[in-house]
């Protein structure tokens, strides 16, 4: 008979039409602003700068190598090398940077700036709510708004976050082990000197003299 | 008491034109009549928007609109104040004066034909004596918009849509004018005043409305499938099909326009909905003999009301039909199916009442309903194609 399928049809959206009166869980709508669905811990979408300690502007990781800024591919960070040097997190002398730009409305979130810095200062951040009534200085993130803490790394990603540190605190500790050892080299070498300084030995034959009483030691 | 609100609307345009001079009065006569109608069905159509996208939404199970005012009911505010406020684009090839022309014609049609529908007992703009060929004639004007915006706007979506709504809607006009037939006939008048007036008796507490007749639920539900072709509906919108042709006619027309044609759609599918009840449901009348003392005008409302929600219903229901199916379906079982109609509404006058002219009618509709609807479903056999050049 003509009109079957049209009836059977209308039954169907009919039965949709009052079932989502009565199932909610017909409605598998999220109604966005009021309510969120859980960001899964992978979510990434712009890169911020990661500081230790509570000072950001002292505990930058950033170095400002300027290889995140050759990699990026549509060319979205622009760094300003720093003239002088300052301690970093291990109280290194460091250069760091003075400007540090991401444009996020140029930013493709490729995490290809992640990947390369070698110094674990780049990381992928989640926050997307970052619509702005200026259309081109509000989506330019200055130095300022892309330093967060690495306390807020280990909130959002949290295993990574811990991998990171871990490694980190590997470097560190091979850092301060080579230190220590330069730190007695040069000591050690100090101690010579200070040694061959005491009683000058006669001015042809000093350094052989001194470099093998150094072996004999 | 009932009398007074039912008549109310009536009573309180007398008691104006009380107060008007009497150089004036048939002037002012006028606008009182014409006014309610420009604000009652732009408002209908206001509301019948949001009801639409509510209902479609939770047919595919999810919330409509919900975000301007309460619930989304101010959803057509936020509308209305989009297209007043966007800019109005016209093409640098089209021609001006039509492109302008189309959608203030389009609207004028949509509005004049209310001007026949009777909305409550001695509620109508204008009583003519030949009221269902001027809501005919007039509805046909629609089609001379549609073709002017498609035409001038001198894209090659937009010919492609006026001329599929030129074609589709010629071909509905007649199984819609031949399915109004009957109502005609039974009631011996093109007043549609008179034919409302005919079916407002009561048999016990039925009334004599033309739908509970074997001749009258058929053309009734013609009429509401030629309706739906005419104001360009799912699933016979492809005159705007989005996924084929974008928009079609509209679619080199923005803000206001754009919304003019919006309105014009809407408008046109409440005056088929108008007429349909106007024909077959009994106007403004009861359907129950002890309902009437609930006004006339609210009666109508509501018919209308409900048949815009099965307009609604249709559409989140139906995929929209293929050309070739559009045309079969409205020469070969419409345009037939309609005249029998029209036959068998005759014969119901001339065979004597009671069980057996019941009976041989339905019959009669039944079996061509039948028969026509076998010769749509036949298997069509195309010829096996060739393609020469492949090898």
């Amino acid at each position: 008979m003509l009109g079957n399928g049209i009836i059977k049809g209308l039954a169907e959206t009919a039965r949709n039409f009052f079932g989502s009166y009565v199932d909610k869980e017909r409605l598998t709508t999220v109604q966005f602003p009021e309510e969120r669905l859980p960001q899964i811990e992978g979510t990434r979408d712009f890169p911020f700068l990661v500081y230790d300690g509570d000072d950001w502007e002292k505990g930058l990781r950033c170095v400002s190598c300027h290889i995140c800024e050759k990699e990026c591919p549509p060319k979205c960070i622009f760094i300003e090398k720093s003239k002088d040097k300052k301690p970093d997190a291990v109280g290194k002398l460091q250069f760091y940077p003075v400007r540090f730009d991401i444009d996020v409305s140029v930013c493709m979130s490729c995490q290809i700036c992640v990947e390369v810095c070698p110094f674990d200062a780049i990381k992928m951040d989640v926050e997307f709510e970052l619509s702005s009534d200026d259309r081109f200085g509000g989506l330019l993130h200055h130095k300022d708004k892309l330093a967060k803490s690495n306390e807020y790394y280990h909130k959002i990603h949290p295993t990574e976050a811990a991998a990171v540190d871990a490694a980190l605190a590997e470097d560190r500790e091979k850092e301060k082990e080579k230190q220590k050892q330069a730190a007695a080299a040069a000591a050690a070498a100090a101690a010579a000197k200070a040694a061959a300084a005491a009683n000058p030995p006669p001015a042809a034959e000093t350094n052989t003299d001194a470099s093998s009483k150094e072996e004999t030691k | 008491m009932p009398e007074m609100i039912d008549q109310i609307f009536v009573l309180l345009k007398h008691w104006i034109m009380g107060y008007v001079p009497s150089g004036l009065q048939p002037l002012c006569s006028a606008i009182l009549s014409v006014l309610p109608v420009l604000v009652v069905f732009p408002l209908l159509f206001a509301i019948t928007t949001v009801l639409e996208r509510k209902g479609l939404g939770r047919m595919q199970n999810r919330y409509g609109p919900n975000r301007a005012g309460p619930w989304g009911i101010l959803q057509p505010v936020a509308d209305g104040v989009k297209s007043l406020t966007k800019e109005d684009v016209v093409p640098r090839s089209a021609d001006q004066l039509v492109h302008l022309m189309a959608p203030i014609l389009i609207v004028i049609a949509s509005f004049l034909v209310y001007s026949v529908v009777p909305v409550g007992r001695n509620m109508v703009v204008a009583d003519l004596n030949a009221g269902v060929l001027f809501f005919f004639a007039i509805g046909s004007m629609v089609e001379l918009a549609v073709f002017m915006a498609g035409w001038s706007s001198r894209s090659k979506y937009s010919l492609l849509g006026a001329m599929r709504a030129i074609a589709q809607m010629i071909s509905y006009e007649m199984p819609m004018v031949l399915s109004g037939v009957v109502a005609i006939m039974a009631a011996g008048s093109l007043s549609t005043v008179t034919i409302v007036n005919m079916q407002a008796g009561y048999t016990g507490i039925w009334p004599h409305w033309y739908l509970f007749t074997p001749w009258g639920i058929t053309g009734y539900i013609l009429f509401m499938i030629a309706a739906t072709a005419e104001s360009n509906r799912c699933p016979f919108d492809m005159p705007e099909g989005e996924s084929e042709i974008i928009a079609g006619y509209f679619i080199e027309y923005s803000g206001f326009k754009f919304a003019l044609f919006f309105v014009a759609e809407y408008l046109g599918m409440m005056a088929s909905s108008a007429m349909a009840i106007t024909l077959f449901l009994g106007g403004w009348a009861a359907p129950f003999s002890f309902l009437t003392w609930i006004p006339s005008w609210f009666w109508f409302f509501a018919k209308l009301i409900l048949m815009l929600m099965v307009f609604i219903w249709i559409r989140g229901t139906l995929p929209r039909l293929r050309m070739d199916q559009l045309m079969n379906f409205g020469w070969k079982f419409m345009l037939p199916l309609s005249l029998i109609n029209i036959l068998s509404a005759g014969l119901w006058h001339y065979l004597p009442s009671g069980f057996t002219r019941w009976s041989v009618i339905s019959l009669l509709l039944l079996l061509s309903c039948f028969l026509l609807s076998r010769s749509l479903r036949r298997n069509k056999w195309f010829q096996e194609r060739t393609y020469r050049f492949a090898s």
